[in-house]
């Protein structure tokens, strides 16, 4: 079990910001993201583009802000619980939470910080009917063991570098690898879309464009899927495996179930104080909460973050005095045995 | 100050249909005009910001009004995304002008 004074629910610019505020009033953190690496939206969807309304930034890209997030809290020591989502929470008797995610790892944290942002980030589902009842059996919409591809069958749906570059892998894995896409166009690395044509004349990768799956067709596991060409009559592709790539999309997920009070696909919370949702101890920040006049931006997820921990403080501390000291002033002590403080004036005598 | 909304029609996800003033001159997106007029529930819509990365601003223009051209990235989101019919486009890169007065859409299903 991991144990932590505050649990933030996502590791975005929010969540990561919360490490350092909780940091200088000596509460430690621990964090949960569903993505595989920290940055949240600004890793997942946008690390190239550039942010122009982070204070005293001009210009920053979403990417850099996210690593000088990380250094700036670095010295508090965060532990990471990435590539899971949380999915469970329990209260305890003592006024703590344990929370669980999809992969069975617990938390326990007298504070629980949701910074979820918009949400999880799930895989986009193509619309056929009975797709969930071949989930995991012949359907996956990630791929996490390419030698389970070994000698089979596979088709793969998408126009993305994630399609490309799972055609181009399990070519050489897969007994056929059969690439359908809308489109005749790929967007996606220059080198991949050359190398899929490449394999394609080849007579390595079956390439159908523009065209979709329109069905799924098997018993037990999925056998073959139908593929409608434009005007066309549908043709129907034997296959083992069948892999849609169509990226991913945020969704609010298991959270929703939390017995929060939820208004306009977000967690209503108190922004008269601290941001507390309806859950004493549960705190929601960021892109994920709401409040009348509520703004999705960085800067005003940062202000939240900061409220957020003095009161969180007050639930860990019960009635220890503390005022808020700056950091010009007082330094940073890390976690880590550094200290970072302003140099002393020189004090002489001019004779 | 000179008036510079222009009038369109929006059909919402329940096929109600809901005539508004546009701002022209605040830089607005068509997706930013349902948002702003909450004709599609907060957290379905625009999700991604604008940046053409999600679709959920997908939309199908119903009337002949010129659009500007379709841009590579809106075209490739367009191709991944669900409920694309012909004359669907994506909402956030609809820069709304005064040459658009008496446009009509509809919201694609929530996806």
């Amino acid at each position: 079990m991991i144990t932590t004074d505050i649990l933030i629910i996502g590791a975005g610019p929010t969540g990561l910001f919360t490490v350092f505020e909780a940091g200088l009033l000596k509460l430690k953190c621990h964090l949960i993201d569903a993505l595989p690496q920290a940055g949240g939206q600004c890793t997942e969807l946008y690390p190239k583009k550039p942010i122009y309304d982070i204070p005293a930034y001009p210009e920053i890209l979403a990417g850099d802000l996210t690593d000088k997030l990380l250094e700036q809290c670095k010295q508090f020591e965060p532990g990471f619980t990435l590539g899971e989502r949380a999915e469970t929470i329990e209260k305890q008797e003592d006024g703590s939470f344990i929370v669980t995610t999809n992969k069975g790892t617990e938390h326990k944290a007298p504070v629980v910080a949701i910074a979820g942002g918009l949400g999880s980030f799930e895989p986009r589902k193509p619309l056929l009917d009975n797709i969930t009842d071949f989930e995991d059996k012949g359907v996956e919409y990630m791929i996490k063991e390419p030698e389970m591809y070994r000698n089979k069958n596979v088709v793969i749906a998408g126009g993305g570098d994630s399609a490309l570059d799972w055609s181009i892998f399990l070519s050489d894995i897969a007994k056929s690898v059969t690439l359908i896409h809308r489109r005749n166009e790929f967007r996606g690395h220059l080198d991949s879309v050359e190398k899929v044509q490449e394999l394609k004349n080849l007579g390595k990768i079956n390439l159908i464009t523009p065209a979709e799956i329109t069905a799924i067709n098997g018993n037990e596991k999925v056998e073959s899927v139908e593929v409608t060409k434009k005007d066309e009559s549908p043709i129907l592709v034997k296959t083992d495996h069948f892999i849609p790539l169509f990226g991913l999309s945020p969704k609010l997920g298991p959270i929703a179930n939390w017995g929060l009070e939820i208004e306009k696909n977000a967690i209503k919370v108190n922004n008269a104080l601290d941001y507390q949702t309806n859950i004493p101890g549960i705190y929601a920040i960021g892109d994920v909460n709401t409040y009348p006049g509520k703004l999705k931006l960085i800067l005003c997820g940062f202000h939240e973050a900061t409220l957020m921990c003095q009161s969180a403080y007050q639930i860990i501390n019960p009635g220890k005095r503390f005022v808020l000291k700056y950091t010009t002033v007082a330094g940073v002590n890390g976690f880590d045995g550094t200290r970072k403080e302003a140099p002393k004036a020189v004090v002489k005598a001019i004779n | 100050m000179e008036n510079l909304d222009i009038n369109i029609t929006i059909i919402d996800r329940d096929g109600v249909k809901h005539n508004v003033a546009a701002p022209t001159d605040m830089a607005m997106n068509l997706m930013e005009v349902v948002r702003s007029y909450e004709l599609a529930p907060e957290g379905t819509i625009g999700v991604c910001g604008g940046m053409a990365m999600c679709a959920s601003c997908q939309c199908y223009v119903l009337s002949d009004t010129e659009l500007p051209e379709m841009q590579d990235d809106e075209e490739a989101m367009l191709s991944e995304a669900f409920d694309v019919k012909e004359n669907s486009r994506l909402g956030c890169q609809i820069q709304l002008t005064p040459e658009m007065e008496g446009l009509q859409v509809e919201l694609a299903p929530e996806s």
